[in-house]
């Protein structure tokens, strides 16, 4: 028997990178036939990258918000579908670290996902709510201990294809659209029936199929905090600093991209630049202040989440609305810019320097929760909050 | 104190249920208080109180019930005195 030469990187970059290529070989083929990343998801299990988040003492790896970040931004250059399912997966996961370790039995389903590689959805989304998740029709039945649940989910991102998914609701039959809770539904405990397809623009890869959910589990499975407190303490942070880094991770490529293009024209050339080389420039300008911004989300986060109240506050809530403003709306502008600067090369599909997925997919990003909606939101926080003006405040 | 929390809220916080039929500690969230109507509550506290929150106290906690409500007017009430 002999040693082998050399030791596999198992530092968390080396294995997101390792999966990263995976999903890079197959990011063509998932978005036009709108399938699974299930290359990609599968490589994920393989490193062992779905519990990374969980706490070292129920099993898993105890990453923080910015090394996952990272994950979802070295995914997000190889296939923007695989980083969103990463990146939602992991939103899903930050709700039972930061909410389930008073209860015993979500203890015991973060070690059981991390030694099976549960791969865990949501469903929030449902018909008649009008896009607002912080809203449920259907109610929770609890009956001894026992629950039931049945929603109209008109999107349930690759609903079809997880291990898990946790189901937002009223907390009764009496309670208000807004009393709600969560409850995690493991995959024997749950049928869904397809009732719309995901044929759309972009992030085609992400299945985000409609169902109706109809599930039954013992009612310990309903997260002992209101989902209130997990949508304002976990849930809008991580999801749009866990968005943006994916984002992020899709328009580095681009402007990779485009510098790889400026690059082998100018050789050609002779060193005579072509035509882009300024918009280049503006390019990594605007990239560094997209990284700007989401590094500064990431410090606000790290700070807020030792304390409680900062982390309810108007002033935590409008920050992480303005890094998902920005990063959605700035990734827009340097694609465009990258494509320009391609040209037809750009343009067109297959060539190494195409954009048109890339530009497919960012276009998701100011409609996963609406920007629109976002603006309003933080305009009305703005009738009360007074901002801090300080520099490193 | 109360008594005026508990008109302003009957006048904008656009509850479900009559104002009256609160208890002090109830949950005004669960009780189907929205997050735009809460803001229009501070509003009204900050005009009836000639107060301002500071941007410490605008949180889910200082508007949870109408005694929390009521706790934090008083907070803000007592800090202005003693300045």
């Amino acid at each position: 028997m002999s040693l082998p030469a050399f030791a596999t990187d198992m530092t968390l970059g080396a294995r997101a990178r390792r999966v990263a290529e995976v999903a890079a070989e197959n990011a063509d083929r998932v978005d036009q036939e709108a399938r699974f990343p299930a290359e990609a998801v599968d490589a994920m299990k393989a490193e062992r990258l779905l519990g990374i988040q969980v706490p070292v003492s129920f099993g898993g790896e105890g990453a923080s918000i910015p090394e996952i970040a990272e994950v979802c931004t070295i995914l997000g250059q190889a296939c923007a579908a695989s980083a969103m399912v990463f990146a939602m997966h992991q939103i899903k996961v930050s709700s039972l670290v930061e909410h389930g370790g008073d209860s015993e039995w979500h203890r015991d389903f973060m070690r059981e996902l991390c030694a099976r590689q549960l791969l865990v959805a949501s469903a929030t989304t449902e018909g008649g709510i009008g896009g607002n998740l912080r809203n449920s029709i259907c109610a929770i039945e609890i009956d001894g201990n026992i629950c039931r649940l049945t929603k109209d989910a008109t999107v349930i991102s690759y609903g079809a294809h997880a291990d898990v998914i946790m189901v937002t609701s009223r907390a009764h039959a009496d309670a208000t659209p807004g009393d709600q809770v969560m409850t995690v539904f493991k995959k024997n405990q749950y049928t869904l029936e397809k009732t719309v397809d995901w044929d759309t623009l972009g992030m085609r890869g992400t299945c985000s199929d409609g169902f109706i959910f109809k599930g039954e589990a013992p009612a310990a499975q309903i997260f002992p905090k209101p989902f209130a407190e997990i949508a304002a303490q976990s849930m809008l942070a991580s999801s749009h600093l866990l968005w943006s880094a994916v984002w992020y991770g899709i328009a580095a490529d681009a402007v990779l991209r485009a510098q790889a293009f400026v690059r082998a024209a100018a050789r050609k050339a002779n060193g005579a630049q072509p035509p882009g080389v300024v918009r280049l420039a503006e390019a990594s300008n605007l990239l560094q202040l997209l990284k700007a911004n989401i590094l500064s989300g990431l410090k606000v986060y790290a700070d807020a989440k030792a304390d409680l109240d900062q982390l309810s506050s108007m002033a935590f809530s409008i920050a992480m609305n303005n890094v998902k403003l920005a990063s959605s709306e700035t990734i827009l502008v340097i694609i465009n810019q990258a494509m320009i600067i391609c040209g037809i090369m750009g343009y067109k599909n297959g060539t190494p320097y195409s954009l048109g997925r890339h530009l497919r997919d960012a276009h998701s990003a100011q409609l996963m929760i609406s920007n629109d909606r976002i603006l309003g939101n933080t305009s009305t926080m703005l009738l009360v909050q007074k901002p801090d003006t300080s520099l490193l405040g | 104190m109360n008594e005026t929390i508990r008109e302003l809220l009957a006048r904008v916080g656009g509850l479900p249920v009559a104002v009256t039929e609160l208890e002090d500690a109830a949950d005004l969230y669960a009780a189907g208080l929205s997050s735009f109507a809460s803001v229009q509550l501070m509003l009204a506290i900050e005009e009836a109180f000639d107060i301002e929150f500071p941007d410490s106290l605008l949180n889910r906690k200082s508007f949870a019930s109408i005694s929390a409500i009521e706790q934090t007017v008083a907070q803000i009430l007592k800090a202005r005195e003693a300045a």
